[in-house]
C-alpha cells in the first residue's frame, strides 16, 4: 500500500518502478547497453544489479535490434522484459523487429500468443547531445496500431505509468524525457501503484486556451501557463497527454469543448509529427466548439538536432516560446 | 471597390510588454504618410520607439491621445487609402446588387470569373452580406464555428456584438458578454464555472474599435506649481514614463529583497596590461575593448562559482538560472537603462566587448529593441564612470545580485613590504540576503577579484 510519499527527481522514479515491479514479479528482467555494472548510461538502473543479480540485470551487445528480438523471444516465453535503448536515437535499427514482431504477434496470431515486453528510450533534445542523442521518435511508433506509447512528465505518472507498462500484455514503448531526468522533481508514493495507460492528465485547469503536450514540453506548457496567468491575465489549460498510444480523445475534446481554443506543442519536427493527429482529432470531432485555428508549436523541419548550444536553443520550445503561442492563439 | 483602411495597432514591443503609452504623434490627421515612415513614438517601461506607419495613404482618424497608455493592441489611428473618394462614386445601392450578382455567378461557377480573385470575393460577399454597413476590416466578419452556432442557437444580431478579438472578429467570450448583458440566459443549463459569460478584466475588450473609441483621458496639468504644501517656493517637473517606472522599480526592489553589500579592492595592473597589448587588435576588428567587458567576464566566471547569485527568490524555491544574461546599467540623460548581453556564458572577451559596443551606442540612441532590456539574470553597474568609489545600489529586480564597479585610480599599495603604485578600484555587490549569506557574496567577489587580478588570455 502506498502510504508515504518522497520528493524524487523523474529517473528515481523510474528506477523505483523497475526495482518494484522486479520485486514483485520474478519474471521481470532487464536488457540493454550498460544496464548492469555501469547502471545505464544516465544510472536509470543503477543498483538493480547488485540488488537482483546478473541474471535480472543483463548487458546486451551494441545491438539494438537484437536486444528487442531478445525480448520479444523471452516475452514469448512468459518472462516480462524491460529492454532499454540507450538514446531513442539508437532505436531505429530495432524498428522491424518492434513494428514487424511485436507490434503485430497478438494479432497474427489470432491472440494466441502476446509480446508483455516494456521498451524504455530516453528521447529529446536541449542537453547539449546533437545529432544521435537528442531525437524525439515517438511519431513514428505512434503511427503503428498494436504499440502502446507511453510519456510522463511527472515522477508520479514516470512511476506509475511503468509498472502498468510492466504488467501491460503487449508492448509498451515508454519514452523518458531526458531534459528532465534531473531537473522534473515531485512527490511519488513509496510502494506499490498505478497509473493507467490510456487516460490524459490536465496538468492544470483553466478556461481560455487548450495545451496539448507531452513529457519536457508538458512541463514546460505549465510553467509558461502560470507565467501568463500572472503577466497576462491568461488562464491556460494544459493536458499533458502522457499516453500518446492510444489517444485520450475525450480528454482533448472536453477540454477544447471549454475553451474554444488549442494550441499543441512537441519538440519534434513540426511537419507530421504527433501534434498534428491532435490537431486532427479537434479539427474532425471538435469543430463546433472552437473559436479559432488549432496551432501547433514544435521544432523546426531540420534533418537533426544541432549540436551549438544557440542552435540548439533556438530549436527546442522554451516556456517563453510556448508562452508567446498561447498570447497569440489566444488573441485571435 | 471600396479600399478598407488600414490600422495603426499598438504594436507587442517586447516578450513582457503589453501596454505602451503615446508619446508623440508626428503626423496630424489628414496628412499624407508613406510605409514604413515613422508615425507615432510609443514609449514603454523599457524603452522608446517609433512606430512605423504600416500603409501608405492619409491618416484618417487618431484615436489614442498623446499622453495615454493603453494595452497592446489597441487600435490608434486609421490610415485611409488616398484616393478612396474618387473610386467609390456612383449608386452603391446598384454597386452592392451589381457585386451580388457576379458573386453568385462566381460561387456557383468559381472557373467562369478567373478575373475575380477568390480573396476579393469572399470580402465583398461579406460587405454584401452586412447591407453595406462600414466594416474595418473583412477579417472581423469572419466567424468562428462556435461563435456561428451560439449566434443561430440565439437569433442574436451580429452588428450588436463588439468584437474582440483579432482584427475586431468576435470571440466566443464576446458573445457570452453579450448574453450577459442583455439577460439572455445561455442555451445549457448546468454549466460549468468556466462556461458561464466572464467578469472582470479577463473579458474587457483587448482591442479598440472605431465606434467604441474610448474618452481621452484627462491630461495631467501642465502648468507649474509655484509653492509646495508648506508654501516653500519650487516647481513641479513633470515625470516621464521612464522615470515612473525606475521610481516603482527601485521602491519594489528595495521593499522584497533585504539588500546586503560587500566591498573588495581589485588590483587592475593585469587587466589594465592586457588591455593596453590587445586593444589596437581588438579596434582592427571594430571593436571598443573597454573594462567593462572584463567586468562582465570576471562576473561570468565567478558566477559558475556561485550560481544562486544567477538566480531568482521564488516562493516555492530559488530558481537558478542555466544562462547568464548580464544586464549592464547605461545612463541616459533623463534615466537610465539596463541592456542586457544574452548567454554571456557563451561569449569570449571579444563577443562581450562587441555586444557591449552595439547594446550601450544603440541605447543611448534609442534604438534599443524592447527585448534588448529583458531578461537579465545578473546586473553591474559602472558608477565609477562618474568617480564613484564604492556604491551600494538596489537590485534589480527579480535578480539576485548587483555588481556595481568603483572609479579605477592609482593607489597607494603595500606589496610584498614594498611600496607599490597600483591601478585599484572597489567592486561592491549587493545580493539579495534571502537567497545567499556573505559567504557567498564574498566568494563571488573573491572570484571576480581573482579572475581580473590574474587575467590572462584564455
Amino acid at each position: 500500500m502506498a502510504t508515504n510519499v518522497t520528493n524524487m527527481t523523474l529517473i528515481d522514479a523510474v528506477r523505483a518502478a523497475m526495482d518494484e515491479e522486479m520485486e514483485r514479479d520474478p519474471r521481470v528482467f532487464i536488457t540493454g547497453e550498460d544496464v548492469g555494472v555501469r547502471g545505464g548510461v544516465f544510472r536509470a538502473t543503477q543498483g538493480l544489479i547488485e540488488k537482483h543479480g546478473e541474471k535480472r540485470v543483463v548487458d546486451s551487445p551494441l545491438a539494438e535490434a537484437s536486444i528487442i528480438a531478445i525480448g520479444i523471444g523471452a516475452a514469448l516465453a512468459d518472462l516480462r522484459p524491460i529492454c532499454e535503448i540507450q538514446f531513442a536515437d539508437f532505436i531505429h535499427p530495432a524498428f522491424n523487429q518492434i513494428v514487424n514482431e511485436a507490434a503485430k504477434m497478438y494479432y497474427r496470431s489470432n491472440g494466441a500468443w502476446s509480446v508483455p515486453m516494456v521498451i524504455r528510450a530516453p528521447y529529446g533534445g536541449g542537453i547539449g547531445g546533437g545529432l544521435y542523442h537528442s531525437q524525439s521518435i515517438e511519431a513514428f511508433f505512434a503511427h503503428v496500431p498494436g504499440l502502446k506509447v507511453v510519456v510522463p512528465s511527472t515522477p508520479y505518472d514516470a512511476k506509475g505509468l511503468l509498472k502498468s507498462a510492466v504488467r501491460d500484455p503487449n508492448p509498451v514503448l515508454y519514452l523518458e524525457p531526458k531534459k528532465g531526468y534531473r531537473a522534473i522533481k515531485g512527490d511519488v508514493p513509496d510502494g506499490d501503484y498505478t497509473v493507467p495507460i490510456g487516460p490524459a492528465r490536465v496538468a492544470r485547469e483553466g478556461r481560455d486556451v487548450s495545451v496539448f503536450a507531452y513529457g519536457m514540453m508538458a512541463y514546460y506548457a505549465v510553467q509558461a501557463a502560470d507565467a501568463l496567468a500572472e503577466s497576462d491575465d491568461i488562464n491556460a489549460e494544459v493536458i499533458d497527454l502522457r499516453t500518446l498510444l492510444p489517444v485520450d480523445k475525450a480528454a482533448i475534446l472536453n477540454s477544447v469543448k471549454k475553451t474554444g481554443k488549442a494550441l499543441v506543442v512537441y519538440e519534434d519536427n513540426l511537419t507530421m509529427g504527433y501534434g498534428a493527429e491532435v490537431a486532427a482529432i479537434i479539427a474532425d470531432e471538435g469543430f463546433e466548439y472552437l473559436d479559432g485555428p488549432v496551432k501547433r508549436l514544435g521544432g523546426p523541419d531540420v534533418p537533426a538536432m544541432p549540436y551549438s548550444h544557440p542552435l540548439e536553443s533556438a530549436f527546442m520550445p522554451t516556456p517563453e516560446t510556448i508562452a508567446a503561442a498561447i498570447r497569440d492563439v489566444v488573441a485571435y | 471597390m471600396a479600399n478598407k483602411p488600414t490600422k495603426v495597432m499598438m504594436p507587442k514591443l517586447g516578450e513582457s510588454v503589453v501596454e505602451g503609452t503615446v508619446t508623440r504623434w508626428l503626423k496630424s490627421e489628414g496628412e499624407a504618410v508613406e510605409e514604413y515612415e515613422s508615425l507615432l513614438v510609443v514609449s514603454t517601461d523599457k524603452v522608446d520607439a517609433e512606430v512605423p506607419a504600416p500603409a501608405t495613404g492619409v491618416l484618417e482618424a487618431i484615436y489614442v491621445q498623446e499622453g495615454e497608455t493603453v494595452e497592446q493592441g489597441t487600435l490608434l489611428a486609421l490610415i485611409g487609402e488616398a484616393a478612396v473618394e474618387t473610386a467609390v462614386k456612383g449608386d452603391p445601392a446598384h454597386a452592392a446588387k451589381a457585386t451580388k450578382e457576379q458573386l453568385h455567378q462566381a460561387f456557383e461557377n468559381p472557373h467562369s470569373r478567373p478575373d475575380l480573385p477568390h480573396r476579393a470575393v469572399k470580402a465583398e460577399l461579406v460587405d454584401v452580406g452586412l447591407n453595406g454597413a462600414h466594416s474595418i476590416e473583412s477579417d472581423a466578419n469572419h466567424m468562428t464555428p462556435v461563435v456561428a452556432r451560439m449566434v443561430a442557437e440565439h437569433n442574436l444580431d451580429v452588428m450588436q456584438i463588439t468584437g474582440t478579438g483579432r482584427g475586431g472578429r468576435i470571440t466566443k467570450k464576446d458573445v457570452e458578454a453579450y448574453l450577459e448583458a442583455h439577460g439572455i440566459a445561455p442555451a445549457e443549463s448546468e454549466l460549468a464555472p468556466w462556461e458561464q459569460p466572464g467578469k472582470g478584466e479577463l473579458f474587457s475588450p483587448r482591442e479598440g474599435f472605431a465606434a467604441a473609441k474610448p474618452a481621452p483621458k484627462p491630461m495631467k496639468p501642465q502648468t507649474p506649481i509655484a509653492s509646495d504644501t508648506n508654501g516653500i517656493p519650487g516647481e513641479l517637473v513633470q515625470i516621464n514614463r521612464m522615470r515612473q517606472v525606475i521610481a516603482e522599480h527601485m521602491v519594489r526592489s528595495a521593499h522584497t529583497s533585504p539588500h546586503v553589500t560587500t566591498v573588495f579592492e581589485v588590483d587592475m595592473s593585469a587587466v589594465m596590461a592586457h588591455r593596453e597589448a590587445n586593444k589596437e587588435a581588438f579596434a582592427k576588428q571594430s571593436i571598443k575593448l573597454t573594462l567593462t567587458a572584463y567586468f562582465v567576464a570576471a562576473t561570468v566566471t565567478a558566477l559558475r562559482g556561485t550560481p544562486t547569485l544567477n538566480a531568482q527568490w521564488r516562493d516555492d524555491g530559488i530558481f537558478v538560472h542555466h544562462v547568464m544574461n548580464i544586464g549592464v546599467a547605461v545612463a541616459l540623460p533623463d534615466g537610465l537603462i539596463v541592456p542586457v548581453i544574452k548567454n554571456a556564458q557563451d561569449l569570449s572577451l571579444s563577443g562581450i566587448a562587441r555586444a557591449l559596443e552595439d547594446l550601450s551606442s544603440r541605447a543611448r540612441a534609442n534604438q534599443l529593441k524592447p527585448d534588448d532590456a529583458q531578461g537579465g539574470t545578473f546586473t553591474i553597474t559602472n558608477h565609477g564612470v562618474s568617480g564613484s568609489l564604492f556604491a551600494t545600489p538596489i537590485i534589480n529586480q527579480p535578480q539576485a545580485g548587483i555588481l556595481g564597479i568603483g572609479v579605477v585610480e592609482k593607489r597607494v599599495k603595500v606589496i610584498n613590504d614594498m611600496i607599490a603604485i597600483r591601478p585599484c578600484a572597489y567592486l561592491s555587490l549587493t545580493f539579495d540576503h534571502r537567497i545567499a549569506d556573505g559567504t557567498t557574496g564574498d566568494a563571488f567577489l573573491s572570484a571576480v577579484k581573482r579572475t581580473l587580478e590574474n587575467w590572462a588570455d584564455v
